[in-house]
């Protein structure tokens, strides 16, 4: 099986660009990817679009031709749509389609626009990645889901909110100095435990913000990388999806999340690793509380411990196990489509010494990003290394 | 033609049903329970539902407070919603008749239809018992 190099990736600066189209945030996060790879456009054979609430904020569907005309790219290009893990089963599309064979050179990614709406017709938007009929015709919303999760969580486990505040807390230190990050501006625990309530238990400070931006990348074949001699030292050795029921109410437990164990197992086998081979983590921070469950469905925390790791110190930068890096989504910020991507181009970058956060992890060789869509109805697992 | 939006089989169905007092969920011949709209079974694929009572009084198993809504709701805020598990299912709904803040884990509540204050869309409610 041909292997996956990621040889270059490209984002826009993630945060409040309501002036700018989703093409044009993709046209400059493609274009900053094929500059990154030194890779000629003409010879990319396939476009993989992420994209989740196009119609609805920019009243544009169909958007795959779009986006390789937004890249001068005459290629096969498709949208794929998972909600939230838009873009990361988009890199899954993308590191198939290499691997079988079918291309040497795909350009994946995705974009976003958020801020051109009200923040309650964007509450609206995000909103329908959740069931119509039995949640958000309830009053569902997407805080108010994962706010079901984490006070299932809080009386399961215990738990305080406390202990999440330490999650933002770490996300916003590890943005600062990332000049793509949404935030970079650190808080302490009290100023996230004061902020105003968005939906109860989840507070201002536990909620990711509304974005806009957009990411992309180059993956090769190991083929086409030694004949063009890219330096591409970062290959994507395992790949891993998984499904749950769309409504919570539908789920057997409201505080695991099976999709994301489904898909981490399935990436984990895929690169022949254990979770005890991670070096690192970017993992889909939306709300503080899914960092925790994001942890612990990848297996590196029992049930129950994920909530106070970052309290612990165990996943700061300079803990055993540093998750989210880049900022995560909570300070790096969450264009919906381009998350995924964004979360394999900054690993990429980790793995290979080129972010401005890899000092912390120098001797680093495996990294792992998983992108959740909805309550983790939808989960794309990517793992990353080190291979020369 | 009528401009009314059409209706959702199955799902206003169950609405009707909750307000008449008679509220049910689906039952496979597994014993699966699930709510309509629904051809198969989503546990295990059988194709021969039919309608169960479901039971009067279910229990909170997961609450929230909501303060930022959508559209729909904004003159609904704060409002607690709620999933409670009746058994074979468990349903989501808004908790009223107490206050948002007062509302617990562990309540029991029964279920019946209210409306939106925002636009007086029909929606899934729970009370207190």
């Amino acid at each position: 099986m041909t292997r996956v190099r990621v040889a270059g990736g490209g984002l826009t600066h993630f945060g409040v660009h309501p002036e700018r189209t989703s093409r044009a945030l993709f046209g400059e996060a493609g274009e900053a990817a094929l500059e990154d790879a030194g890779v000629d456009r003409e010879d990319v054979e396939s476009v993989f679009f992420g994209n989740f609430m196009g119609e609805l904020a920019e009243h544009q569907g169909h958007m795959g031709p779009l986006a390789a005309e937004a890249l001068g790219i005459d290629a096969p290009s498709t949208r794929y749509e998972s909600a939230c893990a838009s873009s990361g089963v988009a890199v899954r599309q993308a590191v198939q389609n290499v691997r079988n064979g079918e291309a040497d050179v795909v350009l994946v990614g995705g974009a976003e626009r958020m801020n051109n709406l009200p923040t309650a017709e964007t509450t609206d938007a995000l909103a329908i990645a959740a069931d119509d009929l039995y949640e958000v015709r309830a009053g569902m919303t997407f805080p108010g889901a994962y706010a079901l999760m984490e006070d299932a969580y809080f009386e399961e486990h215990g738990g305080t909110r406390e202990d999440l505040a330490h999650i933002a807390v770490k996300n916003h230190q590890n943005a600062l100095g990332n000049e793509y990050a949404q935030f970079q501006k650190e808080i302490d625990v009290e100023t996230a435990m004061e902020a105003p309530p968005v939906a109860e238990p989840i507070h201002l400070y536990d909620a990711c913000p509304i974005t806009d931006g957009a990411a992309a990348m180059v993956l090769v074949s190991d083929s086409y990388a030694e004949e063009h001699d890219l330096d591409a030292p970062v290959a994507i050795t395992g790949t891993g999806q998984g499904s749950d029921r769309l409504a919570l109410q539908d789920r057997e437990e409201l505080t695991r999340t099976p999709a994301a164990e489904d898909a981490g197992a399935e990436a984990f086998a895929d690169a022949g690793i254990d979770p005890d081979d991670v070096d690192l983590a970017e993992v889909h921070d939306c709300f503080t509380i899914a960092e925790a469950l994001a942890i612990e469905a990848l297996g590196f925390f029992e049930p129950g411990e994920g909530i106070a790791a970052a309290r612990r110190g165990e996943t700061t930068a300079t803990g055993d196990l540093p998750v989210n890096l880049s900022g995560g989504l909570k300070a790096k910020g969450h264009p919906v489509g381009a998350t995924g991507a964004s979360q394999v181009v900054e690993m990429a970058k980790l793995l290979a010494g080129t972010h401005h956060n890899s000092d912390a992890v120098a001797d680093a060789t495996v990294g792992v990003t998983h992108n959740a869509g909805g309550t983790v109805a939808s989960t794309a697992v990517h793992v990353l290394e080190v291979v020369e | 033609m009528s401009d009314e939006p059409a209706r959702d089989a199955g799902y206003d169905d169950f609405l009707d049903a909750i307000a008449a007092g008679e509220p049910y969920y689906l039952e496979c011949p597994e014993g699966h329970g699930s709510l309509p709209p629904r051809q198969v079974c989503p546990d295990c694929g059988a194709t021969e539902l039919s309608e169960s009572g479901l039971p009067e009084v279910g229990t909170i198993v997961a609450h929230n407070v909501v303060h930022v809504p959508t559209p729909r709701f904004l003159d609904d805020t704060p409002y607690a919603t709620a999933i409670v598990d009746f058994g074979p299912v468990n349903v989501t709904g808004q908790v009223r008749g107490i206050d948002p803040q007062d509302v617990e884990n562990g309540q029991e509540v029964t279920i019946t239809i209210g409306e939106t204050e925002t636009d007086g869309d029909r929606l899934v409610v729970f009370e207190p018992v």
